[in-house]
């Protein structure tokens, strides 16, 4: 059982746990993440560790409600207990000094780049970080990762904060005019993907972190399977950080894909048992 | 006393129906009645110099126990079971007699031998139905200072840990998942081995003094080194099994291809079988198509058969001789309308263009020359490709030792398979103070033989660490 401390939604469909968890707090670093699971019926989902204070023994998950589990972790308040908080995960992302390091994020993934940057930073790069919203309602956690970047660019879909466009146009711009020694992109697979191709010609190493349905999350199913360089990897014990230009991405959507029908039907499920006034979660 | 009469016939398992069990997730096995009980264990010679035990790898009294079980003092039958199994009601449903106490028992040189399986299930369901069987003493307050962290709670973890108390000592289990049991709540089905059966004997062996840590993946949120930091003693390494092993053939990576290991954790574990009221999914579609020939491929399959498949196909490159799982299992999913296709080796998965599996294209097979491992080396017979429709693609080849421990743990030797390099009589590795038994040292392998593992090294521990 670990106690909630703290929940702080960062957007309507963007949340934040602070949750007790001494053990994991006490080896978590950057780019790793842990399993969430709660109630006799729920999945496995993994989250992306946000931040950690071994001190304080806690550990920081930020997620979005994509889906019935999200929809229901998103009921969780300070003071609730989840069943199991398993972590930290996955290898740690590779910190070095590159000189200058570009961090791009799009959407909740904000939240997982924070602690990257962070220790690149500490690690003595020169931190640009570019982070992309749809719109301005959805923009969050500037003055966080402001705080760890020497430069920073906000951009917005619909133009209504920071730059109008997509991250990957401040991307091309700074391939173009500084010596840039590594990218890290990380958010939706679409984003990594044309990060991935607009970083490829400049041959500048670009790592995304991947985030394929999972669910042991420490290498015993295989069900995370990603094709990296031809070979198949296992994203929860070779990753979750891989070379951008080595994914197959196409083939990676599609497995991202494989339950579409089933997650609408547990959707709906659930949405109908609580406009019934049902129990939910 | 006159001399009994030999009965070469044991009495039947009651089942369900296969028509009927093949569409529910409700245990095939229905078990002995007190009287069929009765009767099959007067079946048992009481030979002065039973064979029997040394074909059981934890040494369990089977004499004894059949005794008390047909003299109907049930606690005695009982506690003779207990004193060397902590695991019955598993054991008798899952553990291979035919190759071990059974295939020794001298009435198998005549006709069948006693139904030791069925007859250990049964004094262990009483067991678990009767509160308040008297527990074996925990041992001196000297052995009590000593602690012992056991990795894994699954077959080996479980046996380790419940000798380790049994003699006194202080054990902590750490599990990875988010309930223990291993593979016996994750691999083996429900119909073969009730959720509720694991969960009791996990019980059991917290009821001996052994505490549970749920959710630690050692190597990952704690270190061997780290767990000698805290305090203990010696550490058993029982982790199980890896990454799962695939065929490397084209297409492996579509959806609706799954490890083994992934579709029985889908439907055991995360109870993907009772979706949506489970969130967790699984799908099976109208013909599957399961590659492998050992248990777990048949619990594959007979698991594809229960969500609903029309056909369900074993592909096994040998033939009906070499399949290597157990008989009674194979006969079960044969019953049960399982469809094999022996002789048959995949050649690759074809994609319905969405990124979905549609068909395996496969190669006839012919045996030739015994290979390394005795059995006949299956040839490809060129030019007999044909496809197999299906929705879905199980591959069930094993699994692979994971690394986790070993990169974490300097100095752990390793064999050439990745495994933990063991001494098989005591299970200790290359580290003192370490000892590593189940599928982390032997590779895949049964519940009994991890059980064995468990039983030896915690033998050896206690050796250990009176003399430390």
């Amino acid at each position: 059982m670990y106690r909630i401390l703290e929940r702080e939604d960062l957007t309507p469909t963007i949340h934040l746990l602070k949750i007790e968890a001494p053990r994991v707090a006490r080896k978590a670093q950057a780019g790793q993440f842990v399993i969430l699971h709660h109630g006799e019926e729920g999945e496995r989902i993994p989250l992306t560790i946000a931040d950690w204070d071994r001190a304080e023994g806690t550990v920081t998950v930020v997620f979005m409600e994509v889906g019935t589990s999200t929809r229901k972790f998103a009921q969780f308040k300070a003071g609730d207990v989840v069943d199991d908080f398993v972590g930290p995960l996955g290898k740690p992302t590779e910190i070095e000094n590159y000189g200058t390091v570009v961090c791009v994020a799009g959407g909740f993934a904000i939240a997982t780049i924070v602690p990257i940057a962070r220790a690149m930073k500490a690690a003595g790069n020169r931190v640009i970080s570019i982070m992309g919203f749809r719109t301005k309602d959805l923009v969050f956690w500037e003055d966080r990762l402001g705080q760890f970047s020497d430069e920073l660019i906000v951009t917005t879909d619909d133009g209504s904060y920071g730059r109008k466009g997509l991250v990957t146009e401040p991307l091309t711009e700074l391939l173009k005019t500084r010596d840039i020694g590594r990218v890290i992109a990380i958010g939706p697979t679409i984003m990594m993907k044309f990060s991935a191709l607009t970083s490829k010609p400049f041959g500048v190493k670009t790592i995304v972190s991947l985030n394929p349905i999972m669910v042991d999350g420490t290498g015993m199913c295989g069900a995370c399977r990603v094709e990296v360089g031809g070979e198949t990897k296992l994203a929860c014990v070779d990753g979750p950080d891989f070379d951008a230009h080595l994914v197959d991405w196409d083939l990676l959507i599609s497995r991202q894909r494989a339950y579409l029908d089933q997650e609408k039907t547990s959707d709906e499920r659930r949405q109908h048992h609580c406009s019934g006034g049902g129990h939910c979660g | 006393m006159a001399k009994k009469e030999l009965n070469l016939n044991r009495v039947s398992m009651p089942k369900q129906d296969p028509q009927e069990r093949a569409r529910n997730f409700g245990e095939v096995s229905l078990g002995y009645s007190k009287a069929q009980a009765i009767a099959e264990a007067d079946r048992c010679l009481q030979c002065l110099k039973p064979t029997c035990k040394d074909g059981c790898p934890v040494n369990v009294d089977i004499p004894e126990f059949i005794k008390a079980l047909r003299e109907d003092d049930m606690p005695e039958a009982v506690r003779a079971l207990k004193a060397k199994n902590s695991l019955p009601a598993v054991c008798g449903r899952v553990c291979p007699q035919e190759q071990q106490c059974e295939k020794l028992c001298v009435l198998a040189r005549k006709g069948a031998p006693v139904a030791i399986g069925r007859l250990e299930r049964y004094v262990a369901d009483w067991d678990l139905a009767t509160e308040g069987t008297p527990e074996p003493q925990a041992a001196t307050a000297v052995r009590g200072r000593k602690r012992i962290a056991v990795v894994g709670a699954g077959p080996a973890g479980l046996t380790c840990a419940s000798d380790l108390a049994k003699m006194g000592y202080g054990v902590t289990m750490f599990e990875a998942l988010h309930t223990a049991g291993g593979v016996l709540k994750y691999g083996i089905p429900e119909f073969r081995l009730p959720k509720n059966i694991v969960q009791a004997e996990v019980d059991y062996v917290k009821s001996l003094g052994v505490e549970l840590v749920l959710d630690n993946v050692v190597g990952r949120t704690e270190l061997v080194d780290e767990l000698f930091e805290e305090g203990f003693d010696a550490v058993f390494l029982s982790p199980g099994a890896g990454a799962p092993m695939f065929l490397n053939i084209p297409g492996e990576n579509l959806n609706n291809v799954y490890s083994a290991n992934e579709f029985l954790t889908r439907v055991n574990l995360m109870k993907a079988y009772l979706f949506p009221q489970y969130d967790t999914p699984v799908k099976v579609g109208r013909r599957v198509a399961v590659f492998g020939g050992g248990n777990v491929a048949m619990d594959s399959s007979r698991c594809a058969l229960r969500l609903g498949a029309e056909e369900v196909y074993i592909v096994y490159r040998r033939s009906e001789a070499e399949l290597p799982a157990r008989e009674e299992e194979r006969e079960n999913a044969k019953e049960e309308g399982v469809i094999f296709k022996l002789l048959t080796n995949p050649k690759r998965l074809l994609d319905d263009g969405q990124g979905n599996v549609r068909a395996v294209e496969c190669y006839e097979m012919e045996l030739g020359e015994p290979d390394e491992s005795g059995r006949r080396r299956p040839i490809v017979k060129p030019g007999t490709e044909f496809e197999i429709e299906i929705d879905t693609a199980i591959i069930a080849l094993g699994t692979r030792p994971n690394p986790v421990i070993p990169s974490t743990t300097p100095g752990l030797e390793l064999t050439r398979q990745g495994t933990i390099a063991t001494d098989v009589a005591t299970g200790r590795t290359s580290r003192e103070g370490i000892w590593c038994g189940g599928d982390m040292a032997t590779g895949a392998a049964t519940v009994i033989d991890a059980m064995g593992a468990g039983r030896r090294a915690a033998t050896d521990i206690d050796r250990y660490l009176r003399q430390k």
